[in-house]
């Protein structure tokens, strides 16, 4: 098994890609990860994740750009020379192999022995609590088990780089919890690194070192989980990731990287700005809904109940603001949680300065 | 909500009466142009003499003790396996190629392939006389570029049958070909190539075995088709070479030994059925036969 300080790093140097039908599925990407990573690529449907991977793996070739697997530049290497492991979305499970064909496939392919790669196909199988069944054929299996089965699979040739296209789409909740800590624990155990697709943010933000965000083919972001969700850099990051209030208002005066703003809904907050606003600009506001608090002062912005929402843990309180924008506001449950009536009048504001983001409109 | 519960509990039954039902016209006319002429040939073979009154299995006796009869069925089967051969060897590519190019290609693929089916057997032989002739298309071709002096003899040969049946029976490969590859899923090549496999390893592992239903289909298809071609046989075959509808119908129409043309006939069908029997066997053998959805 490859030790962490083996672990190859993936550099992709302004990787653009244009399909033959002028589909631009990926423009100017540029990523570093360091060798042993899990990086999450998030982003919506038909943003360039797959096009990303498929780049990677060698599939397509990009249209102007690099791809750097540790010191080498791949981009002459056909994919059966990039030692890239890929699990696909639908798996790819060879139909008329067994379980262990199928794990021993690669190493097959390197001219390894069958007793020797059947050794090493029933370890994999093991590992991933396959161990009985790899006299089976693919379609015996249930669609987790097939999972793990594609992911032995690339993880039975070493690879530099494994590639995880949605690997968890078609799992129902708890599986794919399972099939989560266990693809970490075997990415910690094998130390290689991981890019991972996907377009559900709680996995990309629990499982990922990083977290790459995608809109459009362009890299939004690239930061921890906690840079991503805390310090969104754009405003298409900060309201695909998590949810957040959008509400209108004008920059009354900036200072370094905080900005007073006079809400349109009333009342004025200082907010961070990631990117440059001057006075008197319109600007579009964040408010996550976790962050904002009911207040009794004359700080942030009066409105009425709408309507309140008990989900379990958290209540959610829909408020119409004077300028009649609705604004969320969550809290968590604790014994005296209060639901409020609808209509009654309230106040609101970020429990913290800096907690809101603004983005210049 | 209760009378759908009864109504979707009967529906399964109702169907399959149904569908036993609408079977039944052409059960029929199976059965009367099918079934009947068949036990009619079967109950004539079974006879001793032309005029089909002495009971006797002497036609079957005649037929395999006979060595010019047994050459005529061994050559038959031959040039069904030749063609058939020549058939997969070059329509693979074809299916292949149809699988990846653009929609427009595709059409234009299809409309070649078909483009045999769409004009009549005796046009499309006699096209092939007029190409491989002694004053056909190729000879004169070659004569002019002064690549040979005397043409070759094309005409009349095994390769030249050979070349027109393959052309003739193409479609019957090439459109199972084309079915079963498009089922494959194409992750899997890119699978094969990511776990280290180079593209001649990919396709004897992954993209053969997983063809082998269409495969199987062209072959039968084609090795029924190619073996029974009496048009195209008799015309660019000429004289010399016979093979079993040939020598069939000079039994029965010109020699009128209907006892024995129908021994030929119900020998030729076993025959035949042996060899579609034995494909399927292989292609249950191949593993991914019935795995390749
Ligand atoms: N072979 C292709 N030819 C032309 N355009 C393509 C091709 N494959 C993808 N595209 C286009 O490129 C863009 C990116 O596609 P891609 O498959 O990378 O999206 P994705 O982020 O993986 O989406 P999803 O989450 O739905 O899988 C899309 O607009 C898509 O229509
Ligand atoms: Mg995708």
């Amino acid at each position: 098994m490859a030790s962490v300080s083996e672990a190859k790093s993936l550099v992709l140097d302004r990787i653009t890609h244009r399909f033959a039908s002028g589909t631009m599925a990926v423009s100017d990407i540029n990523l570093d990860v360091k060798g042993g990573e899990i990086i999450a690529l998030l982003g919506p449907s038909g943003c360039g994740k797959t096009t990303l991977l498929r780049i990677i793996a060698g599939f397509i070739g990009q249209s102007e750009g690099r791809v750097i697997i540790g010191n080498d530049v791949v981009d002459a290497l056909p994919p059966n020379r990039r030692a890239v492991g890929i699990v696909f979305q639908n798996y790819a499970l060879f139909p008329h192999l067994s379980i262990s064909e199928n794990v021993g496939y690669g190493l097959a392919a390197r001219g390894v022995d069958k007793a020797t790669r059947n050794k090493e196909a029933q370890r994999l199988l093991d590992m991933v609590q396959l161990g009985p069944f790899g006299e089976r054929l693919p379609r015996q299996l249930s669609g987790g088990q097939q999972q793990r089965v594609a992911l032995a699979r690339a993880l039975a040739i070493k690879p530099s780089i494994l590639l995880l296209d949605e690997p968890f789409a078609a799992l129902d909740k708890n599986l794919r919890l399972d099939m989560q800590i266990e693809v970490k624990r075997l990415q910690r155990m094998a130390g290689t690194t991981t890019l991972i697709v996907t377009h559900d943010q709680e996995e990309a933000l629990s499982m990922a070192d990083r977290v790459a965000v995608l809109s459009h083919g362009h890299l939004e972001q690239f930061g921890t989980p906690s840079e991503i969700y805390d310090q969104p850099q754009t405003l298409f990051v900060n309201t695909f990731v998590g949810t957040a209030n959008r509400v209108t208002g004008t920059v009354i005066a900036t200072d370094a990287d905080d900005v007073k703003v006079a809400l349109d809904a009333g009342g004025e907050i200082i907010a961070r700005a990631p990117k440059p606003v001057r006075a008197s600009d319109k600007v579009i506001v964040c408010l996550r809904p976790e962050h904002l608090t009911f207040v009794s002062d004359d700080s942030g912005f009066a409105g009425e109940i709408g309507m309140a929402l008990p989900l379990g843990a958290t209540v959610v309180h829909e408020i119409k603001a004077k300028d009649g924008s609705s604004i969320k506001i969550s809290q968590a449950r604790t014994g005296g949680t209060p639901l409020r009536e609808a209509g009654t009048p309230v106040r609101v504001a970020p429990l913290a300065p800096g907690l809101a983001t603004v983005f210049p409109q | 909500m209760k009378s759908a519960t009864t109504a979707s509990a009967t529906a399964p039954g109702d169907v399959t009466s149904f569908s036993l039902g609408l079977a039944l016209p052409l059960g029929v006319v199976f059965a009367i142009f099918f079934v009947l002429p068949l036990a009619q040939l079967f109950y004539l073979s079974l006879h001793n003499d032309t005029a089909a009154t002495v009971w006797g299995l002497g036609q079957y006796i005649k037929f395999l003790s006979d060595p010019f009869s047994l050459a005529v069925l061994g050559s038959t089967l031959l040039l069904g396996a030749e063609v058939t051969l020549a058939c997969l060897v070059l329509g693979y590519p074809i299916a292949w190629l149809y699988q990846r190019s653009g929609s427009r290609v595709q059409t234009l693929i299809i409309m070649i392939v078909l483009l045999p089916l769409l004009t009549s057997v005796v046009v499309r032989t006699f096209a092939w006389i007029v190409i491989l002739g002694r004053q056909g298309i190729i000879n004169s071709v070659l004569q002019s570029l002064g690549l040979i002096g005397t043409p070759l003899r094309m005409i009349y040969t095994q390769g030249g049958l050979i070349a027109a049946l393959a052309q003739v029976q193409m479609p019957l490969m090439v459109l199972p070909l084309i079915t079963a590859i498009g089922r494959i899923d194409p992750n899997l090549a890119d699978a094969s190539a990511s776990l280290g496999a180079g593209s001649w390893r990919t396709f004897v592992k992954v993209m053969l075995p997983l063809s082998m239903p269409g495969i199987i289909a062209g072959c039968t298809l084609t090795y029924a088709a190619a073996i029974t071609a009496f048009i195209t046989q008799s015309l660019i075959g000429g004289g010399q070479m016979l093979f079993m509808p040939m020598y069939l119908y000079q039994q029965a129409s010109t020699l009128q030994n209907w006892p024995f043309a129908a021994a030929i006939s119900i020998i030729f069908l076993f025959a035949v059925l042996a060899i579609v029997a034995l494909f399927s066997m292989l292609g249950r053998r191949a593993r991914g036969y019935g795995d390749a959805r």
